[in-house]
């Protein structure tokens, strides 16, 4: 029985006294190295924050960078496409005249100074003026009215202030029409002076 | 002869109109002097020939089946229906000694035609004659050598002959018309003869070319054409490699080449204002010949070149005004309408033909020189625009959409016989008699 006592104690005592001995041998072991390893760890770690931070910042102003750059390409997106909306107004919107007439009415002076915004945004444009008509009529007075009619556009244009040298005319009388039908509404839409680039 | 006997008709047919009150009104614009009135018939036996010659008979064939045609076209004949013929051509005489003009006045042929052919050693001999049956004496009697296939010069001189006997001119029968047409695709100034017939493509521009205009010797044709992009005039030998231009900005539209000389006028732009100048064949300028602010424009010459009929605006829309060279005045011509252009004068001289649009239609007029009431030629068959003189004032090319596309077609001087001149794909405008060219 006493045996049986000692053995229980010794199975306790014993990994008591090996736990104390490699205990205060740890102690021992460690205590330089703790100090010093934290200090390095430490700045270990510092240096890993500062570098995280750093990129983390880099990351952001990289961001930004982006994003501004996002904002300013949208940005100079629509202003080209405002620029290539103005573009193709100016070069879409036709001036209207009435029959066997070259005179421009109150929309067609109106249309004519948004064209000459257009002009004056943009002074290394020239710019061919067509005159046109409608079937109607004969041909060669045609030819002559389509002339009278690009001429009075560009007329108005310079009085604008747009320059003289910027500005050709060229009549096709009835020679291309927009529109080949054979009613009011179509002849109108021909009776024309029409814009393209040179 | 035979003129005093058209002279004399005239009376009596002044008579039968008479009756007619409804068909004088609607018809109220013919001018009473109107030869195509009253066709004189005209009969055109096939010509004879040795029924053993193959070539002979086929040279007779065509030659009159194509004088008959001819005689036609110039709106001054009917031609007897040869079923009616009391004669057999092929056996008949023909030299005038032997005819028996009462088989003749009896289907009601006024005047006879008489032909042969003989071929020897390749050569053809073709023997023409025209005969008065009411007189019975023969007018006219010609000898004509060539090839065999000459017969188509044979009938045109033959047809100039017997048209000169009847109305004392020469016809047009050496004459072409030039005229636009975009069958290609695009407008192309194209050549036929008088008749429509053997039609070539003149200009290959692929662009756009109008209002061809033929010089007095009919060598050369000026036109305006896109070729180079902008609406220029070029002068342009009709045989030859040669071209000339007129070397000015802006629109230069509708030539009209000076009678006798190798000058030309036409509308120019470059001074801002659209203005009728003088220039030499080779374009050169010689002097304006109009000065007002607006369009002036469709040049066309008397035929002595001393005035110039012309479209202007200076009134507020197209009239017709005329220019006299010597005087320097210009007088307004039409006074009727609020559209009135394409001016034409007749080589004849005493009219002018244009083209008028009243309530949205254009149809075709004449009015004399010297003013006065406008004659109504076409109505009622679609636009009829761009009036052309025959050489010789009787006849009156045109353009019409009167069959929906725009086509070429041809009438008496006074509006009456209209018909189609020629049938191509797409659509034919602007077309321009040629004088008549002894030398084509």
């Amino acid at each position: 029985m006493k045996r049986k006592w000692i053995i229980l104690a010794m199975l306790f005592i014993i990994p008591a006294m090996l736990f104390s001995v490699s205990c205060a041998k740890k102690a021992v072991m460690t205590e330089p190295s703790t100090t010093d390893a934290s200090a390095a760890d430490e700045a270990a770690r510092q240096a890993e924050l500062e570098k995280q931070k750093a990129m983390e910042r880099e990351k952001q102003m990289e961001e930004e960078r982006l994003a501004e750059e996002r904002a300013e390409q949208l940005k100079a997106e629509s202003m080209e496409r405002d620029m290539m909306m103005a573009k193709n107004r100016f070069l879409s919107e036709n001036v209207y005249f009435d029959f066997d007439n070259a005179t421009l009415d109150y929309q067609a002076q109106e249309l004519l100074k948004q064209k000459a915004m257009w002009l004056r945004d943009f002074p290394e444009a020239n710019v061919v003026i067509e005159g046109h008509c409608d079937e109607r009529g004969t041909n060669a007075y045609n030819l002559a009215l389509g002339e009278r009619r690009a001429e009075s556009a560009k007329a108005f244009l310079v009085n604008l202030g747009i320059s003289d040298a910027r500005l050709t005319t060229i009549s096709y009388g009835e020679e291309k029409p927009l529109d080949m039908g054979q009613s009011e509404e179509s002849w109108a839409k021909n009776r024309r002076a029409a814009f393209v680039l040179e | 002869m035979i003129r005093r006997r058209l002279m004399f008709v005239l009376p009596v047919l002044f008579v039968l109109l008479l009756p007619w009150p409804t068909a004088a009104a609607q018809y109220n614009y013919i001018d009473i002097s109107n030869p195509f009135l009253r066709k004189t018939p005209i009969a055109v036996p096939m010509f004879k020939a040795a029924a053993q010659d193959p070539t002979a008979m086929e040279a007779a064939k065509a030659a009159s089946a194509l004088l008959e045609y001819y005689l036609d076209f110039t709106g001054y004949f009917s031609i007897s229906d040869p079923g009616a013929f009391l004669e057999d051509p092929q056996i008949m005489d023909i030299s005038g000694a032997g005819i028996r003009y009462r088989n003749w006045t009896a289907i009601g042929a006024e005047l006879l035609v008489t032909g042969g052919v003989v071929i020897r050693d390749g050569d053809a001999e073709f023997e023409l004659r025209l005969f008065d049956t009411v007189k019975e004496k023969m007018l006219v009697g010609k000898r004509y050598r060539g090839s065999p296939d000459d017969h188509r010069q044979v009938a045109r001189r033959f047809c100039s002959e017997v048209v000169f006997a009847i109305t004392g001119s020469r016809g047009f029968f050496d004459s072409k018309i030039a005229f636009v047409s975009n069958g290609s695709g695009h407008k192309e100034i194209y050549l036929c003869e008088f008749d429509g017939s053997n039609i070539t493509r003149f200009t290959h521009h692929n662009s756009i070319s109008l209002f061809p205009d033929w010089s007095s010797d009919g060598r050369w044709i000026a036109y305006t054409t896109y070729a180079d992009k902008w609406p220029r005039i070029r002068m342009q030998h009709v045989r030859e490699n040669r071209t000339a231009i007129i070397d000015k900005p802006g629109l230069q539209v509708a030539p009209a080449w000076v009678p006798g000389k190798f000058e030309l006028a036409a509308s120019l732009s470059f001074s801002g204002d659209q203005e009728i100048y003088l220039l030499t064949g080779n374009g050169k300028m010689i002097k304006r010949l109009t000065s007002s602010m607006g369009i002036d424009v469709e040049p066309t010459w008397s035929p002595d070149g001393r005035r110039m009929a012309f479209v202007s605006k200076r009134s507020g829309n197209p009239q017709l005004y005329i220019y006299d060279t010597i005087s320097n005045r210009v007088q307004r011509l039409t006074f009727e309408g609020r559209y009135n252009t394409q001016p034409s004068w007749s080589p004849k001289g005493d009219r002018i033909a244009y083209s008028a649009m009243i309530n949205g239609v254009i149809d075709i007029f004449t009015i004399n020189s010297d003013g006065g009431e406008p004659v109504q030629l076409t109505e009622n068959q679609g636009s009829n625009e761009a009036p052309t003189w025959s050489p010789d004032g009787s006849l009156i090319a045109f353009s019409s959409t009167r069959e929906g596309k725009s086509r070429l077609y041809v009438m008496t001087a006074y509006g009456t016989d209209q018909r189609r001149l020629l049938t191509l794909p797409g659509e034919q405008s602007s077309p321009k008699w040629s004088p008549n060219m002894l030398n084509p």
